[in-house]
């Protein structure tokens, strides 16, 4: 196998990382919204809690993405 | 298909006024020019936007105000007592990011954060000063924070080097997730870019993507620096107050 393809597999393979963090921005939304519609008077409670679960859960996606980017373009 | 991409080339750090002192190269880079300008940009913000200081406040003092308010809260709620000191220092670091963050998504500009020496500098300050917080605060009792309490002894042989780890990646983590949303972002819009103007007639699809990234990394950039604050503040409040 040469590199060019080995670098292509390499960052294919990086990006299935992004798959956790679609279950868990999907998961942190839900959570959000039947919090809300159980008990709406928590809004403004809970939605600052929610955006820092979809931030934390995004980030460690994007370490995935970071490492394909890297593997494509640097080396 | 053989695209000429670059979408990492928007990182690079470039000397504007090369300077070498003592063999070390102080050159005044983009970079540092970036961080000089958010910084101008965050006093202009505050000290004019507070000069007048009037009961009904004008467009500038109230976006001064808001910022304030916002982080003021934020550190009472998740530092806990005792956290006020530190106000300054978290308001000052929010501020910092923020405006780094969005001076970045300014065509053609240079992203600070999106350098990671830069946010590994502001976590191991953040790290650094916490730690020492946290030995003054309570001398050689800290220690007790990477051992839970109500654990039988078998599981502490477990437990405590999973604690000391947690705590001694802090740093790292907390870097490393604004940097890799900064570079992952930025890039994402280079290459969906570097489509538009390869593709011809097609270009619409890629552009029309492209602001819709955009839009998403507006959001990531204030959450970002949102984030990082309230990490921030939750450290403290581990130093402090001890779990």
């Amino acid at each position: 196998m040469d590199l060019a393809s080995a670098k292509m597999i390499g960052a294919g393979l990086a990006c299935i990382a992004l798959v956790g963090a679609g279950i868990g921005i999907g998961n942190v939304f839900s959570s959000l919204i039947s919090a809300v519609a159980r008990n709406p008077a928590a809004q403004a409670q809970v939605q600052p809690f929610a955006f820092l679960g979809f931030a934390l859960a995004e980030a460690t996606g994007l370490f995935g993405l970071a490492i394909a980017f890297l593997i494509l373009f640097v080396f | 298909m053989a695209l000429e991409l670059h979408p990492l080339e928007q990182f690079k750090v470039e000397p504007l006024i090369p300077l070498h002192i003592a063999g070390l190269d102080v050159s005044y880079t983009n970079a540092a020019l970036f961080m000089t300008v958010a910084v101008v940009l965050i006093t202009m913000l505050l000290v004019l936007g507070t000069r007048r200081g009037a009961l009904v406040p004008s467009r500038w003092q109230s976006v001064a105000e808001m910022s304030y308010e916002f982080v003021a809260d934020m550190v009472e709620t998740n530092a806990g007592h005792g956290a006020e000191p530190y106000f300054p220092f978290i308001f000052t670091l929010f501020m910092f990011v923020l405006s780094a963050n969005l001076l970045g998504l300014i065509p053609y500009s240079f992203t600070v954060t999106s350098q990671i020496i830069v946010t590994f500098a502001l976590a191991a300050a953040v790290f650094i000063g916490v730690t020492i917080i946290g030995f003054i605060k309570h001398g050689a009792h800290f220690l007790r924070l990477f051992v839970p309490e109500g654990v039988p002894i078998v599981l502490l042989l477990l437990l405590v080097p999973i604690e000391i780890l947690s705590y001694f990646i802090r740093p790292f983590t907390l870097s490393i997730r604004l940097f890799a949303n900064m570079l992952a972002g930025h890039t994402m819009l280079a290459i969906f870019g570097g489509f538009a103007a390869s593709v011809g007639l097609l270009a619409l699809l890629p552009v029309a993507l492209d602001v819709a990234i955009y839009a998403l990394e507006v959001l990531v950039a204030a959450l970002q620096a949102y984030v990082f604050a309230i990490l921030t503040c939750l450290y403290l409040r581990d130093a402090l107050h001890m779990h």
